[in-house]
């Protein structure tokens, strides 16, 4: 019998083992196949919530749902904590002491952020990428009643790449519905010289930022932050006081991928269009863990998970795995007062965002409902 | 002759934009002062982010050379 081992209950992981149940019923079915995901918490979370969750907008009953009740009847779901992963051993030992054979493993863990990294963040600084960050931040909003709010990206790449001009964005909008906008100055800091890493969005976004009274600063690469004294120092040697910062941390790769020698530089390096991990035949990657230059998106994990799934599914029936990957991405950005755009794009093609529009907006608020779909194959 | 040694070379080539940048900035943070890290891109972005990157943070491109379809910037950490 062939083992199809995922590791993560994120999108990526998700979509590609209902895809495979699907494709594979027959095989499963004759007990020649057997698809295990493995996930370290038994519940789902629609992350991209938590931008909402910030504003109040959202609550944890729309965007956790049981991992079991996403997974296709076929999939065995494990609720264990990966340790680590025996290449050689073709192996995932899980913190509970039990090891899972593969004759294909899939890794899907998504990446986590790592605010300590930068010395002062984590005592001075808020973030919506968790959910905990995103509910302190929701209470230090209702409470802000005027002063410097900062939106700072110090971590490059990081999960969602338009989150820190969409929350630069909803705040000003929040603001300015309460009638506090003149009493808050706000400011947006990048690391490069320009408001976004793709030229194209950054193209767009500048003069948005602009109209919007939303004060930029580029080249801006946080070293430190006092948090007695609430000022962000940075490496050019630049200081930006604040009164409420907002900083989107370092992220990196599960701790247990570089345990198990699976990373380089932190991210697992992945064949851009096979989505194998290099060095390893029979190991995939896809989502937010590979050094992809792609967006670190939900979308991604989702499209890739098309490709690994196909992948797989010819590979066991002893066919050529002929799908390949073209880094296709799809991002909607909420630009505040109910408006919103959207971009997508691929290796060769670059993003064009179009006019914000409330239509775009709604859209993307159905997305947030109908994701629930896709996560289990179905769109 | 180069009369510096380069204490960290980086090798970017294949990574798009700001990757090579992004690395650089990572490692020079690392160093310490005086010491010279190259970085090597091919990302045509670069030749404009980098030189522009290294003058705002008050440090100093020591040179500019063409490596096959490579670009090597050689950056001392001055401060």
């Amino acid at each position: 019998m062939d083992d199809v081992v995922i590791v993560g209950g994120g999108v990526g992981g998700t979509v590609t083992a209902n895809l495979l149940a699907e494709e594979l019923a027959p095989e499963i079915a004759a007990s020649k196949v057997r698809i295990r995901l493995i996930t370290d918490r038994p519940e789902h979370i629609y992350k991209p919530a938590f931008l909402y969750a910030a504003f109040g907008r959202t609550a944890p009953r729309a965007y956790r749902r049981p991992q079991r009740e996403l997974l296709h009847p076929a999939v065995e779901l494990v609720v264990d904590p990966v340790n680590r992963i025996d290449a050689g051993q073709r192996q995932v030992i899980g913190e509970s002491g039990k090891s899972y054979d593969y004759s294909y493993l899939v890794v899907a863990a998504g990446a986590r952020v790592v605010p300590q990294r930068t010395p002062g963040l984590a005592e001075a600084g808020e973030q919506f990428y968790t959910e905990e960050g995103a509910q302190r931040l929701y209470k230090k909003l209702q409470d802000f009643t005027g002063g410097t709010v900062v939106v700072s990206v110090i971590g490059v790449p990081h999960m969602c790449p338009v989150a820190p001009l969409e929350m630069a964005f909803m705040l000003d909008a929040f603001f300015r519905e309460r009638g506090r906008r003149d009493q808050v100055e706000l400011v947006y800091t990048y690391p490069i010289n320009r408001v976004h890493s793709n030229p194209a969005i950054a193209a767009w976004a500048a003069p948005e930022l602009a109209a919007r009274g939303i004060r930029t600063e580029t080249f801006f690469n946080v070293e430190r932050i006092d948090p007695q004294r609430k000022v962000i120092e940075t490496i050019e040697g630049t200081t930006l006081a604040f009164d409420l910062l907002i900083g989107i941390p370092e992220h990196e790769a599960p701790p247990f991928l570089e345990a198990s020698g699976l990373t380089d530089a932190g991210w697992v390096p992945t064949d851009r269009h096979t989505l194998q991990v290099k060095g390893h035949d029979r190991i995939y990657a896809l989502g937010d863990v590979t050094d992809l230059p792609v967006s670190k998106a939900g979308s991604v994990a989702h499209y890739q998970a098309n490709v690994v799934a196909q992948n797989l599914a010819a590979r066991l029936r002893g066919r050529p795995a002929l799908a390949r990957y073209n880094g296709k991405t799809f991002c909607f950005i909420e630009t505040g007062a109910d408006k919103a755009t959207y971009v997508e794009f691929d290796y060769e093609n670059p993003p064009q965002p179009v006019p914000a529009s409330r239509w775009i907006h709604w859209a993307k608020l159905a997305y947030n409902q109908t994701y629930w779909m896709t996560a289990r194959g179905v769109v | 002759m180069a009369d510096y040694v380069v204490h960290r070379e980086i090798d970017a080539r294949g990574s798009a934009c700001p990757g090579p940048l992004m690395e650089l900035i990572r490692a020079l943070k690392a160093a310490e002062k005086g010491q010279v890290v190259a970085v090597l891109s091919t990302d045509q972005g670069s030749k404009v982010d980098i030189p522009e990157w290294v003058e705002k943070a008050g440090h100093k491109l020591l040179a500019t050379e063409e490596d096959g379809e490579a670009t090597r910037f050689v950056v001392e950490k001055a401060r």
